[in-house]
């Protein structure tokens, strides 16, 4: 009997991750990690982003925005170190460490939003 | 008697240079994709540590907006969102090759499938920057 490959629940989540880093990402990293720190836009403050994260919404929105990217990644990287630097001969090392990390990411994202008040 | 496949001589494999992606602009281009990924991960740490901060109150909050204002992280977020943007750019043209969408037995063209990407991404944008910028 063939065994069942991942490949394909592997990919899904890249894909869902690359829709999601393609419309959320640039706007974030644009306002949070350029516009606000350079002050060309007043930043929100924290009792406001405080207000906002408080949202059941927010923190699914966040947590999405967190987990999905990071399985994108994991993915990416898997390949890109495999084509790109044909280091192929440490696959399984890069599958623990790329995908494990989107584990451990997603968990941290959930543990920080769960625990909330 | 002799077994065959003893014989059977192991496929050849050419041996690729490890710098074959700067050969040419197209490889280079499929490299840079990829490696915007990296980029999207380390927003997603920025975001992670922010969450804790806003969450552990206005001192640490301050700290985190003081540590985005350093020339290092402001260098590496610029050098981020143009990755990203790239990633953004390819991945909506990506979906246009991707996706067969027939219409009375005819393909539509890419750019129908393109320009709602396109729609999707500053709806998005705009409606992320409305809810942080309004008063």
């Amino acid at each position: 009997m063939n065994k069942r490959s991942n490949e394909p629940f592997l990919w899904m989540l890249f894909s869902a991750g690359g829709v999601i880093s393609a419309l959320l990402l640039p706007i974030h990293i644009l306002l949070f990690g350029l516009a606000f720190p350079l002050g060309c836009l007043d930043a929100p403050s924290q009792e406001k982003l405080i207000h906002l994260i408080k949202h059941p919404i927010t923190r699914l929105y966040l947590f999405t925005l967190c987990s999905l990217p990071l399985f994108h990644w994991a993915h990416r990287f898997r390949f890109t170190l495999y084509d790109g630097l044909q280091i192929k001969h440490l696959n399984e090392l890069i599958n623990v460490f790329c995908y494990g990390g989107a584990v451990v990411g997603t968990a941290l994202a959930a543990y920080l939003l769960w625990n909330i008040r | 008697m002799i077994n065959p496949t003893e014989y059977v001589p192991k496929s050849y494999h050419a041996r690729v240079s490890t710098y074959w992606w700067l050969t040419r602009w197209v490889y280079l281009k499929f490299i840079l994709r990829e490696v915007s990924s990296v980029f999207v991960a380390w927003f997603v740490v920025v975001t992670l540590l922010q969450i804790r901060a806003v969450t552990s109150g206005p001192a640490d909050y301050g700290e985190f907006q003081r540590w985005l204002r350093s020339p290092l992280l402001l260098t590496l977020n610029a050098v981020s969102f143009f990755f990203v943007v790239f990633h953004a750019v390819t991945w909506f043209n990506l979906s246009a090759k991707a996706m067969v969408v027939r219409v009375g037995g005819k393909r539509l063209p890419g750019i129908a499938i393109a320009a709602p990407n396109y729609a999707a991404w500053a709806v998005a944008s705009g409606a992320v920057a409305w809810i942080l910028l309004r008063g």
